[in-house]
């Protein structure tokens, strides 16, 4: 019960760099208005992307259900605000690319769906009713990676659950978002484990936060006291928050190659998504807004916004002053595994932990042309997955694919913790993701090869075959 | 929309500031105090073998990268610190011109001929120090100094060493062991193996230029560790084993120990990057490895010390133990069991 003490989680490998929390840890979550527009795409998560329930012209309220998909393994859509449809069209992407979206122009009001009710109360609700809201309120993993949640509360009856995790570390750099949530509302969280645990059929609940955040530490285990929820100081190291890594600290358990953690009996979830499991329990509002830290050296004022899903990134920018100087590099998440963005004017999505804005010095180290490797055995010690990234790097490199597939590289989590270490400025990780995409890219295709040949070949086979 | 333009690029956005210019400059920094000191105790004759051996070092990176057409990358400091170290290994009586071919094979032979930095096989100070010893084996098998009265031992064992060193004609205190556990020469009255101790901790006049202070090479360790240029796994194991041996061969294992080249071995050569294991737990095997072989070599080879070989042919190993000695992944252990709990 209480804290879950005695050592302080460490993590095998990692780095440590300079945690950067500190412009934005002390701002309490500000909500803000959207822009006149806003833009919503219809690929917000893994999976299955929306097809547009709505059309040009159209009168959406704030929690209309604006795409949705049959797939399973993807979570509908709703608008942030009210007002029409000016457009459905493609749209750049903070993931990259453009993707169809809706653009909604907001009449300011704010007019809740009038058909939106909380689902009812959890407490003695069948786990497969509380998974139906969980996907009809819109909740994927709010950490970054923005898999589907109701997904990930439906393991198989061969894998029982028997521990939810809920992920507090943010080893991000510079990201206040959960921290302040932690902090803010640390019921609300309680609360969205416990619906999660009931889903699930879990008994045991963490909360799991690193030590560099000792207020929400404090603030979670008041909350916690007597309710059964353990809350875990984890001693900060990235990439502590990285889910196999969490596991293994936590519990000892060690996620199979290529499983999944319902395969050793864990569900893991960021600590928004609980937050948001719960506002819809309480409230009915779908997911329609969420917090997004705001910092980097070069914003004037770093904040913890709650934003209305489809706010370009200027306008959040602007809504904390703005920029001192342009900025080298606008990223979504965090330095270590977020994304660079082209534009400012892509919007903030359901994934969107952060966005950091960082000068011209910060991002200008210079990356070798060719490759060189000094053997120093940082990358291999870094490496929280055990793997040898700098053969990796080469391998990747040299087109060695099936030396590749031998050293693992499929284990990789990509936390990227090789090129941060690396004194020779090697982009590991880089050469890595390309290596990992090809190899499935030929996986694949060896795959259709062979599946094209079994059936050529067992029609003929069926027909001689006389037994 | 008036907008500068933003750089785009892969994750991750920032990245450690270390690089290789600074880790050559932190074990330049970590043997500079026994460098100096080197230069005191000996005077002028080390000055010229560091000198020409640095000097050679960095004309044969020079010259073979500008002779590949390549970029010079004399501003890494490795060919340096490379110099620095094989001077380090040399007797002081060198003639300057055996250290300047010596520091000209080190990054000739030793590493351009592998491809330059990161491909070398072999340690390039080893190597470079190897050439001299095998073209001008006399230079490193007598010849060192005749203390002058350094004056930390005291009176008594000091005529003791002094004696011993006679009999050989200048040879090292490990040379002087060897004569005496071999039968060869019978130790002058009193004399003990511990009466080394106090010299070759603070001021050993009788070996190479590094071998002058053991006290300063372990504090130039320690330096490395605490800037976590080096791990600690090579140099514990490596001396480690060699004491271990020692002591069931019958022998002074901290004498063994502070003598001769195995710590300026161990701390700054077997710890070479490109030389040594990637994982952790092959520089265990490594460093094991290090201290048989210089066992070995010390106590059944014609030579009293066996560093400069055991790394080299350890070296040769790195390859073979990178390939099956990898680091424990994660996950592996589940793969074969029952995945879930119960």
């Amino acid at each position: 019960m209480g804290r879950t003490s005695g050592l302080l989680y460490r993590i095998r490998g990692g780095v440590h760099p300079s945690d950067s929390k500190e412009p934005s840890a002390g701002k309490e979550i500000r909500r803000i208005e959207a822009p006149a527009t806003v833009t919503i795409p219809m690929r917000q998560h893994i999976g299955a992307p929306c097809v547009p329930r709505v059309g040009k012209g159209d009168e959406v309220l704030v929690g209309t259900v604006i795409g949705d998909s049959e797939a399973f393994v993807s979570a509908p859509i709703h608008s942030s605000v009210s007002g029409k449809v000016a457009r459905v069209a493609p749209q750049p992407h903070p993931a990259g690319g453009e993707v169809l979206a809706v653009i909604i122009e907001n009449d300011g009001s704010y007019r809740r769906d009038p058909n939106l009710e909380p689902p009812g109360p959890w407490e003695d609700m069948e786990p497969e009713r509380i998974r139906e809201a969980v996907r009809a309120a819109g909740i994927v993993g709010l950490g970054g990676a923005a898999f589907p949640t109701h997904v990930k509360l439906s393991p198989p009856g061969e894998y029982p659950i028997d521990t939810v995790i809920l992920n507090g570390a943010e080893c991000e750099p510079f990201l206040t978002s959960d921290y302040r949530l932690l902090l803010e509302e640390p019921d609300s969280v309680l609360e969205g484990i416990r619906i999660i645990m009931r889903a699930v059929g879990a008994r045991r609940g963490i909360v799991a936060i690193e030590d560099n955040k000792p207020a929400a530490i404090k603030a979670m285990e008041s909350s916690a006291r007597g309710s059964g929820i353990e809350v875990a100081s984890l001693r900060t190291r990235y990439p502590q928050g990285a889910e196999k890594v969490l596991i293994a600290n936590l519990l000892r358990r060690e996620v199979p190659s290529g499983g999944l953690p319902m395969h050793v009996g864990v569900v893991v979830n960021n600590v928004g998504t609980a937050h948001a499991i719960a506002q819809y329990f309480s409230q009915g509002m779908p997911l329609v807004e969420r917090v997004v830290t705001v910092t980097g050296s070069v914003v004037r004022e770093p904040s913890n916004l709650l934003v209305p899903l489809g706010t370009s990134f200027a306008h959040a920018v602007e809504a904390c002053g703005g920029f001192t100087e342009p900025p080298g590099k606008v990223i979504m998440g965090g330095p270590m595994m977020g994304l660079a963005q082209h534009t400012m004017e892509v919007p903030v999505i359901k994934g969107t932990s952060g966005i950091l804005a960082l000068s011209r010095e910060e991002t200008g180290y210079s990356v070798p042309a060719e490759p060189v490797c000094i053997r120093c055995g940082r990358c291999v010690d870094v490496c929280p997955m055990g793997l040898i990234p700098t053969y990796l790097g080469s391998y990747a490199h040299n087109e060695k694919w099936d030396l590749l597939h031998r050293l693992h590289i499929e284990d990789c989590i990509e936390c990227g913790c090789c090129t941060y270490t690396c004194p020779t400025k090697n982009p590991l990780v880089q050469l890595i993701k390309t290596g990992k995409a090809e190899l499935a890219r030929r996986k694949q295709q060896a795959d259709r090869r062979e599946a094209e040949r079994r059936e050529a070949v067992g029609e003929s086979g069926e027909a001689g075959k006389d037994e | 929309m008036n907008e500068h333009k933003l750089i785009v690029s892969t994750s991750p956005h920032i990245r450690d500031p270390i690089n290789t210019r600074r880790i050559m400059c932190h074990v330049i920094v970590a043997l500079s105090p026994v460098t100096i000191y080197a230069l005191v105790i000996h005077g002028l004759s080390a000055l010229w073998v560091l000198a020409a051996s640095i000097a050679g070092a960095a004309l044969g990176d020079f010259v073979m990268q500008k002779g590949r057409r390549i970029p010079v990358t004399l501003d890494d400091c490795s060919a340096i610190l490379t110099g620095l170290l094989l001077a380090l290994t040399l007797p002081p009586r060198l003639p300057w011109w055996v250290a300047g071919i010596a520091g000209l094979a080190a990054t000739i032979l030793g590493k351009q001929m592998f491809g330059g930095l990161g491909h070398n096989i072999f340690n390039p100070a080893l190597v470079g120090r190897a050439v001299a010893f095998v073209s001008w084996p006399a230079y490193f098998a007598t010849g060192y100094a005749k203390s002058a009265a350094i004056g930390i031992a005291n009176t008594a064992t000091h005529k003791a060493i002094e004696g011993t060193v006679d009999i050989v004609n200048g040879a090292s205190p490990l040379a002087a062991m060897k004569y005496i556990y071999d039968g060869a020469a019978k130790a002058p009255q009193g004399l003990f193996a511990s009466n080394y101790y106090k010299p070759l901790l603070l001021a050993n006049p009788w070996g190479c230029l590094g071998e002058v202070s053991a006290l300063l090479l372990i504090l130039g360790g320690i330096y490395l560790l605490a800037t976590r240029v080096i791990g600690w796994r090579i140099t514990v194991t490596y001396v480690g084993t060699v004491a271990v041996l020692t002591a069931i061969t019958g022998r002074d294992p901290l004498f063994y120990t502070l003598a001769g080249g195995l710590l300026i071995g161990a701390i700054f050569m077997a710890t070479d990057y490109t030389t040594s294991p990637l994982a952790r737990r092959g520089k265990v095997v490594y460093g094991v490895g290090l201290g048989v072989v210089t066992w070995l070599l010390r106590f059944w080879s014609n030579n009293p010390e066996g560093v400069m070989f055991a790394i080299l042919f350890m070296n040769a190993l790195v390859p073979l133990i990178d390939r099956y000695i990898m680091p424990r992944r994660y996950g592996s252990a589940g793969e074969a069991k029952e995945v879930h709990s119960s």
